[in-house]
């Protein structure tokens, strides 16, 4: 682990508190990610991984605690002020625009970007994933739930993030496809793009990782590098079933 | 005997401009459930799994084919009287009643949709607290739903369609989004609804699930039956392990 001498990461959660009207949900949570890391966020559900990054994005308040983006306090900062910042958010079950095209979807990415490297950025998110090239003018809800996924990723990068959160990559997806879905992530990453990715296929997020967390009952049960925490002994009893 | 007899399936779903986009989502399928069976159902995504279930249980009319339920044909039936005929369901975007408990929700499912005709209110909370206790949701009877975790979500899911009193219970990937250990505890669940005499067919994406309580799978691709048999010898068949489980997923499960 990284300690406070060190260089500034990209992103450092210190002393995080949040929760909803129904009760807290994350306690003290203190979390580091570095420039062009692909870290696993794993837990059961219920342990506050989605309400994490759901704080990192804007969506939930965090009630203690900072949060820092190179070094600058972002803590409850706006959703589109932390997309602007470099932070962008696939969220869990995809979420897309279903009765907008393909390109639309994509494009909804890029919203807050005046650059002109718009279209080259669409360019390269499609040379990620070429099944969606000639379905770019279809509507995004027709498509099947793998290619429903890459869209919802390629929006992701389309808004040229340092940090690109990705909850739950595979959900309701065949084998194969979250088999491909990994090997873009890895791509992304090996292009700069840092990742944090939330995952019930425990075994497959720890595989692709550098570094992981492990969240239990909101607070921070364990961290360091993936190939470590995939040996623990309670990991694997908890959450790998082995 | 054979609980779901369906032959020669085809459904096909237009769309655009005079329905000129076609979508074939069956085309051919064949499905032979034995009665007291659990039996998986998977396949890439569109391969048309939901499509089928969706057929069993009258939300879509059948293009062609002919599904019969127990020996007579329940093609064109409307949901409600396939469930009143014993074939209960659970759906892959939950919507449970928000503002109501767990146990209420689960009351629901006891008082419509019955096989057995209406029955009373006091009755009905009657049977979903044992169909709670059968899911291990006794002790989250009083909550109100929106505090529920996504697996306890899933488990009440099942517990509204068991409480209709299904002779078969068909599943809609209710393990998606679970850890393995969430998945070995709702594996539990599955087995214990089973054994009360439910016949199960199930769709799922996770192999956990079906190695772990199917006896017979089939993998459907393109609406229709790519590969059929017990699940180690399906998930070994090279077609299968091409258009659906993939190279790096048929090593971890042969290591």
């Amino acid at each position: 682990m990284r300690n406070g001498s060190g260089p500034e990461p990209l992103l450092r959660v210190r002393g995080l508190n949040a929760g909803f009207d129904a009760g807290p949900v994350l306690f003290g949570i203190d979390l580091e990610i570095a420039a062009g890391e692909l870290i696993a966020l794993v837990g059961a559900n219920g342990a506050g991984k989605s309400t994490l990054l759901g704080v990192l994005s804007g969506l939930v308040r965090a009630t203690a605690g900072t949060v820092t983006l190179g070094g600058e306090d972002v803590t409850n900062g706006r959703p589109e002020a932390l997309v602007r910042k470099g932070v962008a958010h696939v969220p869990q079950g995809r979420r897309l625009f279903g009765t907008m095209s393909v390109e639309k979807n994509l494009l909804l990415g890029a919203y807050l970007r005046r650059d002109k490297d718009v279209r080259d950025d669409l360019t390269r998110a499609l040379d990620h994933f070429p099944a969606l090239k000639d379905k770019l003018a279809r509507e995004a809800g027709t498509l099947s739930g793998g290619e429903q996924q890459m869209v919802a990723i390629g929006r992701g990068m389309m808004a040229r993030p340092k940090l690109l959160m990705v909850d739950e990559l595979s959900l309701g997806l065949a084998p194969k496809v979250v088999d491909r879905l990994i090997d873009v992530i890895r791509d992304i990453n090996r292009e700069g793009m840092a990742l944090l990715l939330v995952e019930q296929d425990v075994l497959v997020a720890l595989d692709v990782a550098n570094r992981a967390y492990v969240l239990e009952n909101g607070r921070v049960a364990l961290s360091g590098a993936a190939a470590d925490v995939k040996d623990d002994p309670g990991v694997r009893k908890a959450y790998l079933g082995l | 005997m054979l609980a779901v007899d369906a032959k020669d399936l085809t459904k096909t779903f237009r769309s655009g401009w005079l329905g000129r986009r076609r979508k074939e989502a069956l085309t051919g399928a064949s499905l032979e459930v034995p009665s007291g069976a659990i039996f998986g159902l998977l396949g890439p995504n569109g391969a048309g799994k939901t499509t089928l279930l969706n057929c069993i249980s009258g939300v879509y009319r059948l293009d062609g084919g002919d599904i019969r339920w127990q020996g007579a044909s329940i093609s064109g039936m409307a949901p409600h009287r396939v469930a009143a005929l014993g074939i209960g369901r659970t759906f892959q975007i939950v919507r449970p009643f928000g503002s109501m408990t767990v146990r209420e929700n689960a009351a629901i499912g006891a008082l419509f949709g019955n096989a057995d005709g209406r029955r009373g209110v006091r009755e009905a909370f009657a049977l979903a607290d044992d169909v709670l206790e059968l899911v291990g949701l006794r002790a989250k009877a009083s909550h109100p739903v929106s505090s529920l975790t996504i697996p306890d979500r899933k488990r009440l899911e099942v517990a509204r369609a068991v409480a209709t009193r299904p002779q078969l219970l068909l599943l809609d990937e209710v393990m998606a989004g679970l850890n393995n250990v969430e998945i070995d505890e709702a594996l539990d669940m599955v087995r214990a609804v089973h054994a009360t005499g439910v016949t199960v067919l199930l769709i799922e994406h996770v192999m956990r699930v079906i190695v772990g309580v199917c006896r017979r799978a089939v993998v459907l691709d393109f609406g229709q039956v790519l590969a059929e048999g017990e699940p180690e010898v399906v998930l070994r068949d090279e077609r299968v392990i091409k258009a659906y489980l993939g190279e790096r997923y048929a090593k971890r499960l042969r290591s």
